[in-house]
């Protein structure tokens, strides 16, 4: 897709920040959903960048940002070079809302049932206007093409007599229809049988064509078989952010490598027998000071439990660890750091 | 590594040419979904039996045949499902509701899917394994406390646990305590309904090893029912492949995975991605029928991509290639008279 415009990064996210704050009679309870998050989309060349990790970590409440869904308490979100972290209203909301577009979890969820499937497109259509009335149908056809649909196959349809693969199928073409640069998916295919789950993965990889993609998940193995760049979090963070191959072919962080260790493959040979370290409590590691893994990780030293780890680059990524510290080089981290393509810093 | 069940086997569990239909009546249309059509399987003393399948092929209505939880517009067709209790044989759906829950949970066990919602959010956890003694192990209400404590210690489940509301757990403690209180009276025979679904993977691999630390303790049966051929190819030791009501194929777990025969079966294990690898993974084509509706002849037909005429006409009839080793399909066991194609 040809742009006029010149921007240095598709997206950019420095120390993104989002806290809940819940209040219980005179208590008050702060949780930092995301903490200090960075990452960067590149503008030259799209990718798949998955966002990976346990329930808690973060990871939704990161794409809801990315979304604009969700204010963030502190930090900054420039998308196409405009900062677009508090984006209210008025046309600047609008231009946002149509470059950034979201795919969501459950497809049966997304649509309501007594609606008829096309109504939501010609919604979309009429709400970004992207054609007038009369012409909408080209755009609609076009997208529904891109995922492998026509508009006579869902035309007048109700969301029963679609498939669950069909369903999201038509949640990713309504994305689809502004034409964006970005999408977010969140857990796009967890509510999927396996063999549609392949069906919705493949069609990520076949849109890279068009835009990028910000595919949220906690299936590592379709996180390794369709995105470019990973990025691990756990309880806020980001602990691990680089090449796919590299993240998940060779962990460095040891929550990365529990997560490795977890994944039950399908295969009896590959039967993994060591046993696992599951989080005892659940809300602890959000405060403590130091490393929020400190409590589960084998590697453990006496630091983890009172310094915060920094982002250390290790062999092509970046690592939230203390065991990789003295090995660090400043421009190394900001190497590691860099999108696929050596971002013009 | 679980070792095979020592020779002789003796059967746990039979079921013989089982049909449960859901019977539907609106506005004088009637409609039948054949969840379950004609199947036919046999569960081994101690061994993890694993049965795999899209959603929708019957696993569930299944399960809850073998429970026994048998209620409109669920009704059986045909067929028997016997359990063999102390070395009695039991008719399941011959035994009246009260002999039907005296076995329950003490004998045969469920692990329900979706276990976020099975415990009451407003009892304490404590007080849920209060009631369920006091409901079906009478003999122990008076030491009710300690016996939980310790089953939960010999789970590696903390202890404060039972004075929290089950909101106040994550789900992957949830599900393990529900597991604990499906497992508690020691159950012979434990069905595990998509135990793993909807977890992360470090709690799913947290579940496996709960489940294989209960059946290593007590030497018990499991039944488990999931999609996720991962979960089948690291726990089960034998498998069941479910297609729309029908079994399409059945093996010890490394025959399934390393040579399937059903074209099914090698769609199920080759769509998965692996985590070491890149390369293009097929999906399905199509999707499963609706069962009141089923095709006509072998069921996968119209998604099979070695269809032959006589798939569209002719039900293929389980057969054993190798001992051990089931198959439906007329590629394997070609009908008489008609030259087949051999799987490529």
């Amino acid at each position: 897709m040809p742009s006029a415009e010149t921007f240095k990064a598709l997206l950019r996210v420095q120390d993104l920040t989002r806290e809940f704050v819940s209040r219980r009679g005179l208590s008050t309870r702060h949780l930092v959903a995301v903490d200090r998050a960075n990452l960067t989309i590149s503008a030259d060349q799209h990718e798949i960048l998955t966002i990976a990790g346990e329930s808690g970590s973060g990871k939704t409440t990161l794409a809801r940002m990315m979304l604009g869904l969700v204010e963030p308490t502190s930090g900054h979100m420039l998308f196409k070079d405009r900062d677009v972290s508090h984006i209210t209203g008025g046309a600047n909301r609008k231009w946002f809302r149509r470059q950034v577009q979201p795919v969501f979890q459950d497809p049966f969820a997304t649509f309501n049932p007594l609606r008829r499937i096309d109504s939501y497109l010609y919604e979309t259509v009429g709400n970004y206007g992207v054609a007038p009335r009369k012409t909408a149908d080209e755009p609609i056809e076009r997208a529904l093409n891109a995922v492998g649909l026509s508009l006579r196959e869902v035309k007048g349809r109700y969301p029963s007599e679609l498939s669950g693969g069909q369903l999201q199928r038509v949640s990713i073409a309504r994305a689809l229809i502004t034409d964006p640069s970005l999408l977010v998916a969140d857990e796009p295919v967890s509510m999927l049988d396996a063999s549609l789950r392949m069906s919705v993965v493949n069609l990520f990889r076949e849109l890279k064509a068009r835009q990028s993609v910000i595919y949220i998940t906690h299936d590592l193995a379709t996180a390794y078989y369709a995105s470019d760049r990973v990025a691990i979090m756990l309880r806020g963070w980001i602990v691990e952010l680089g090449p796919v191959q590299k993240v998940l072919g060779e962990p460095k962080h040891p929550y990365t490598q529990l997560l490795k260790t977890s994944v039950l493959e399908p295969d009896p040979r590959q039967k993994s027998t060591e046993r696992v370290s599951l989080a005892a409590s659940d809300e602890g590691s959000f405060v403590r000071v130091g490393c929020r893994f400190a409590d589960r990780c084998p590697h453990v030293m006496d630091i983890c439990r009172s310094v915060e780890p920094p982002d250390v680059p290790v062999d092509g990524r970046l690592v939230k660890c203390h065991l990789y510290e003295s090995q660090s080089s400043t421009e190394e981290a900001a190497e590691a750091a860099a999108p696929l393509v050596a971002s013009a810093t | 590594m679980i070792a095979p069940p020592a020779t002789p086997v003796t059967n746990v569990a039979e079921v013989r040419d089982l049909r449960a239909y859901y019977v539907t009546e609106t506005s004088n249309v009637q409609r039948t979904v054949r969840a379950v059509d004609g199947i036919s399987l046999q569960i081994q003393e101690g061994e993890v039996y694993g049965i795999a399948g899209e959603s929708g092929c019957g696993k569930s209505t299944l399960l809850k045949v073998l429970l026994g939880m048998v209620t409109p517009p669920l009704s059986i067709v045909g067929g028997s499902v016997h359990y063999r209790v102390d070395d009695r044989d039991v008719d399941i759906l011959a035994l009246s509701e009260s002999e039907r829950r005296a076995m329950r949970w003490s004998v045969v066990s469920y692990i329900p899917q979706g276990s976020m919602h099975v415990l009451n959010p407003v009892r304490k956890i404590r007080d849920t394994f209060r009631d369920f003694i006091a409901a079906h192990k009478p003999s122990w209400v008076r030491q009710t406390d300690e016996h939980v404590r310790g089953y939960l210690n010999d789970l590696g489940l903390p202890e404060r646990v039972l004075g929290a509301y089950p909101h106040h757990l994550s789900g992957g403690m949830r599900q393990r305590v529900t597991i604990a209180l499906a497992t508690i009276l020691s159950p012979r025979l434990i069905l595990a309904d998509e135990p793993t679904t909807a977890l992360d993977v470090v709690v799913q691999r947290g579940v496996i090893q709960l489940l294989e630390d209960i059946r290593a303790r007590t030497r018990s049966t499991l039944v488990l029912v999931t999609h996720d051929m991962g979960v089948h190819a690291n726990l089960a030791n034998r498998v069941l492949v479910l297609y729309a009501g029908q079994v399409m194929e059945e093996a010890d777990t490394l025959t399934l995975f390393e040579q399937p025969l059903h074209p099914y079966t090698q769609y199920l294990i080759n769509s998965l991605p692996k985590l070491d690898e890149r390369a293009e993974r097929v999906s399905i084509p199509g999707r499963p029928p609706a069962l009141d509706h089923a095709p006509s002849g072998c069921r996968f037909h119209p998604r099979c991509p070695y269809a032959m005429e006589v798939c569209k006409t002719v039900v293929p009839p389980l057969m054993e290639v190798r001992p051990g080793h089931r198959v439906a399909c007329h590629l394997v066991n070609p009908p008489n008279g008609s030259a087949a194609h051999a799987v490529g």
